[in-house]
């Protein structure tokens, strides 16, 4: 590597977030073409990551970095080995497709801009997470991918359905993100490192503490929700409401296979356990049959699709956890090949919408001779899906019965699941490839013909490379599927499958899965109301569950906001002081502090005396008032009784200043009183005034023992000395007060007159605001504007 | 002298937060007024008490003689206090436009902020 | 309030104050004094000022919006700490220099520009106030 390097990959993996932010412009000067200029950012990424697959191949691990807070040792690093690369070249790659297929899906779309922008801040977030040493970096990228997710599935924000699915995708994955978080958390603190690289060598310390288990739950409780594992897969499906190209992109071949990222990358630390080989491989199996059964029931081609996307994640999180070698290079394989077929599907899926209007595939016949292109991208991804010859998915296939497959019974068990799911699979790859295109043709709500070029282009090229990948293995298994799978595994690796089949029970097992996908296939009318009739009997579901989450939490927060702000300032008032007045008895009660009793000061003169008792007098008047004006001068009284104490206590500064802020405070008091027809007298019931008192007197001689005690303490002179000897010395002032104003505490005077110039503002707008609000309701929450007025 | 000096701030503190809790904001107002002032003093008394000579540096001297007043408390509350009495000002004129609009003084009855039969919130997405 | 007695004494007695406020502010280094109570005294010279000859005048008199001044106050006291910066010192660290003009040495310091920045935000913020306040009196 060139001394430039690390500068270079860190601006290609910044490069998204600039990008993002001239994209708009860029869209509003070149519309949808703007997709072109875009996509060269993700090519850029691909093509310089490209330029690491030799060193990576040869087993080496790029690592590179800046520090970011060097006093918590955290770093804004990155880790590329074989499993970094892989997914940064499907996101790269895979992202240019998907840029050009976004140019063309959404052609103008009056926010086609703002699409762009989240697209390409996603894409950013995403290579953040694959290629993050550091524990912190990886976590904020991995909530980053949370929220572009979320903006992305509420890119169509004016339809409630779109609204409910981004919060949902939210909830779900953002809390994942938490659990992550404090997993992450355990383990720093089991090892002490907060890097990837340090701590791919300390799996066996990770393993043998005794919050191992705390930690592989919550690490798991992240992935699981990221990867829509059953019983979370709920939120993937919904999240379908966003437009195709999202759908293609983060939810098929990039942001949910994060979660698996995060089981392959922390394999060698949390592997090898018998908690990882049971948890992995039960919930991934589950989630596969779920999801294979969920996706029979659809009739809709991209919850087809997304449904046996949460299959397929079920199935790689079942590879990666069932602990075998064969197994770890059969995820990986799955994983570059369910990446190009999906990705593939779902722009076939959308292009259908978009040229013929409906993506129901009840509606759909008949489309291959006007979308030939279409069609052929459709085929060679179902077959890929299908896991036949001579596309990548076969080569998947085939190493998932070689990795599967033994004797004994929990291997045989999950033999099945995968012979199952990958049937199911087969059946719904092939649905989506041959019902719209086949049989006679349907008449469309729109006049289906074959799409432009940006449309069409993206399916094709990951079919083709799919195909591609398949007849070239030996060298895809140099650059990707080794060095990926020896990264997940934790030592070298070898993947040599290939396109030539072998006699064997992993090409039994294939047989057995095409026959069963191929009976299954002809009968999917029937299963699927079979399952629709299942469904409806079982009735309650995650996904229901959610909206009652909500709503409770809803109505809960409702209550207890009733509850806790009636809206009434003196229950506020009452509720504050209560807890002073315990903040300040509690530590003297506590801790047994309580003043000595005072002994009357000898020195005490009777001037002195004299105008406690005029303060004194004037509060009393203050509340005993029977009408405002005497009760303004009364507050006067004893505003001027403190400023002569002030002036008899040796602070003639301070005495000045509260005789000329009383005097205008009792002023501008009078000029606005006398234009209110306000009584200032009390109007609590007897009950309320005890009360009232009671608390008030509680404060009161809390403040009191409070002072008494300060005072009994011995006095720490040592700031004070300070202003006294430097005023004059080294500030050329003798009034020591107001050079510490001016000098010594110059900075806190500077902002304490911001605070009376903003002041003057807030009351000189108060004055001119012309209010306007009367009678209108306020509503937090109305998009479709439905408020009179809007 | 502190003796002193704590009951005449625990009344001012009693009274300021008597004031406070009344539903007139009229008596709000002068609550807060005093209360600057309880504060005011606690802080200048928490100093230590000084009679009479104030912390200036006397002519021919470079030091400030060790029986004149704390400068440190006086400096913090200079400030206190004309801050006090901006926002008190901005209290003020709040208390008279919120007199103005809703043409009452009553704590209890501004409720336009938390009405009083609020619907509960909206339960869609 | 508006007497003929007050009405006229009013105009002397506001520029005594203000006169009064500045002697306050320039003498505050070494004896009791400096900018918020100057800044006090002036603000209700001009609150009088009001009182007896009604808000107008007075905005006349003091020819820019109260505002204005304070924010200009800002200005200064801030400028008076970024002054530090071309002498290659922290910011807010004061720096003296003494002039002799006409004989008679001044000591000038950008202490003391930040004291007059403190004057003009406390006369401008509180005449600000008091002023509308008045004048609301009226309508």
């Amino acid at each position: 590597m060139s001394a430039a390097a690390p500068g270079t990959t860190f601006t290609l993996l910044m490069l998204p977030f600039l990008a993002a932010l001239i994209a708009p412009w860029l869209t509003r000067r070149l519309g949808h073409n703007a997709a072109w200029l875009l996509a060269l950012v993700p090519l850029a990424i691909f093509v310089h990551f490209l330029g690491f697959s030799s060193e990576v191949a040869n087993g080496e691990i790029v690592t590179g970095g800046f520090a970011w807070v060097p006093s918590y040792n955290v770093s804004f690093s990155w880790l590329i080995d074989g499993l970094s690369l892989t997914f940064v070249l499907l996101i790269s790659g895979i992202g240019a497709l998907i840029m050009l297929y976004s140019g063309g899906y959404l052609k103008g779309h009056v926010q086609l801009g703002r699409f762009f922008s989240f697209m390409l801040l996603f894409m950013g977030a995403m290579l953040g997470v694959v290629v993050s040493d550091s524990f912190l970096m990886l976590f904020v990228f991995w909530e980053l991918t949370s929220i572009t997710s979320f903006l992305l599935i509420g890119f169509d924000h004016t339809r409630e359905a779109s609204r409910r699915a981004a919060i949902q995708a939210l909830v779900v994955t953002g809390g994942g993100g938490l659990a992550l978080l404090a997993g992450l958390l355990v383990i720093w603190n089991i090892t002490g490192v907060s890097q990837i690289s340090l701590l791919l060598i300390l799996g066996d310390e990770v393993r043998l503490s005794p919050f191992y288990l705390l930690a592989l739950l919550l690490v798991l409780g992240g992935a699981f929700s990221k990867s829509a594992q059953f019983p979370l897969h709920f939120w993937l499906p919904n999240a379908m409401e966003a437009p195709t190209p999202v759908s293609a992109y983060l939810h098929s071949a990039t942001m949910v296979k994060a979660g698996v990222y995060l089981l392959m990358r922390l394999n060698p630390v949390l592997g090898e356990t018998i908690w990882w080989e049971t948890i992995l491989p039960v919930f991934g199996g589950a989630t596969l049959i779920v999801g294979t059964l969920l996706a029979i029931r659809q009739t809709d081609l991209k919850l087809m699709l997304a449904y046996t996307t949460v299959s397929s994640l079920g199935l790689l999180v079942m590879l990666t956890g069932f602990g075998s070698e064969r197994a770890v290079a059969a995820a990986v394989l799955y994983l570059v090949a369910h990446s190009m077929f999906k990705g593939a599907l779902f722009m076939v899926a959308g292009l259908i919408d978009h040229e013929a209007g409906t993506r129901d595939v009840t509606k759909l016949g008949g489309l291959r001779k006007a979308m030939p292109v279409t069609f052929i991208a459709a085929m060679a991804a179902a077959i890929s899906m299908g896991g036949l010859p001579p596309f990548f998915g076969f080569l998947a296939k085939e190493e998932i019965y070689y990795a599967l497959w033994a004797t004994d019974l929990w291997s045989l068990a999950f033999v099945a699941t995968a012979v199952i799911g990958n049937g199911l699979m087969f059946v719904i790859g092939f649905a989506v490839a041959i019902k719209p295109f086949f049989g006679p043709k349907v008449e469309t709500p729109k006049h289906a013909h074959e799409g432009p070029v940006l449309l069409w282009l993206g399916p094709l090229t990951l079919a083709a490379a799919a195909f591609v990948a398949a007849v070239l293995s030996p060298y895809t298994h140099q650059l990707i599927s080794s060095p990926m799978a020896s990264a997940v595994a934790g030592d070298s690796q070898t993947v040599t499958i290939s396109l030539i089949p072998h006699l064997g029970p992993a090409l039994t097992l294939s047989l057995i899965t095409i026959v069963f996908g191929v009976i299954v296939y002809r009968m999917l009318d029937r299963a699927r109301d079979a399952m629709a009739r299942l469904l409806a009997a079982i009735g309650w579901g995650p996904d229901r569950g959610f909206d009652q989450v909500i709503s409770g939490a809803v109505r809960l927060s409702g209550a207890v906001t009733r509850v806790v702000q009636p809206g009434r300032m003196d229950f506020y008032m009452t509720v504050t002081f209560i807890m002073i007045a315990i903040a300040l008895f509690a530590p003297m009660a506590i801790y047994d502090e309580w003043p000595d009793m005072p002994t009357w000061p000898a020195d005490a003169q009777f001037h002195e005396l004299a105008v406690f008792v005029i303060a004194l007098v004037g509060l009393g008047a203050v509340i005993y008032a029977r009408d405002r004006l005497t009760a303004i001068v009364s507050l006067g009284v004893q505003g001027f009784a403190v400023a002569l104490l002030f002036m008899l206590f040796g602070a003639p500064d301070l005495s000045f200043t509260q005789f000329m802020v009383e005097t205008l405070a009792v002023v501008i008091l009078a000029l606005v009183m006398t234009r209110l027809k306000l009584t200032a007298s009390d109007h609590r019931s007897t009950q309320e005034k005890v009360l009232d008192m009671s608390v008030s007197l509680a404060c009161g001689i809390g403040f009191a023992l409070f002072l008494l005690s300060v005072t009994q303490q011995p006095f720490d002179p040592f700031i004070s000395e300070f202003f006294a000897a430097y005023s004059k010395i080294a500030a050329h002032g003798t009034n020591v007060v107001n050079v510490i104003l001016v000098d010594f505490r110059g900075t806190d005077t500077l902002g304490e007159i911001a605070v009376v110039m903003v002041t003057g503002l807030a009351v000189l707008s108060l004055i001119r605001v012309r209010t306007n609000w009367n009678g209108v309701a306020v509503a937090d929450n109305d998009p479709d504007g439905r408020e009179e007025g809007r | 002298m502190e003796p002193v000096f704590a009951i005449l701030v625990g009344a001012l503190f009693t009274v300021s937060i008597y004031l406070f809790m009344s539903k007139h904001i009229i008596r709000v107002l002068m609550g807060a007024a005093i209360l600057s002032n309880a504060v005011n003093l606690l802080i200048f008394t928490a100093g230590r008490i000084t009679r009479e000579v104030p912390p200036i540096i006397g002519p021919g001297v470079d030091t400030l003689s060790a029986s004149a007043a704390n400068p440190l408390p006086q400096a913090l509350v200079l400030t206190a206090i004309v801050i006090a009495f901006s926002f008190f000002a901005f209290l003020l004129v709040l208390g008279y436009r919120a007199f103005q609009k809703l043409g009452t003084d009553n704590s209890d009855e501004m409720r336009v902020a938390e009405p009083v039969n609020e619907p509960a919130p909206p339960l869609g997405y | 309030m508006r007497t003929v007695i007050f009405r006229s004494i009013a105009p002397y007695l506001t520029s005594l104050m203000v006169l009064f406020s500045i002697f306050v502010l320039l003498r505050g280094h070494n004896l009791p004094g400096g900018g918020f109570i100057g800044g006090l005294i002036a603000a209700s010279a001009l609150a009088i000022y009001g009182i007896a000859c009604g808000v107008a005048p007075v905005r006349r008199a003091i020819h820019f919006h109260p505002m204005a001044i304070s924010a200009f106050g800002l200005f200064l006291g801030a400028g008076a700490g970024v002054l530090s910066v071309f002498a290659s010192v922290p910011f807010m660290t004061g720096l003296w220099t003494y002039p002799t003009l006409f004989g008679v040495e001044l000591a000038l310091s950008s202490v003391l520009v930040f004291d007059i920045g403190v004057y003009l935000v406390v006369v401008g913020a509180i005449a600000s106030i008091a002023l509308a306040l008045e004048e609301r009196d009226r309508d």
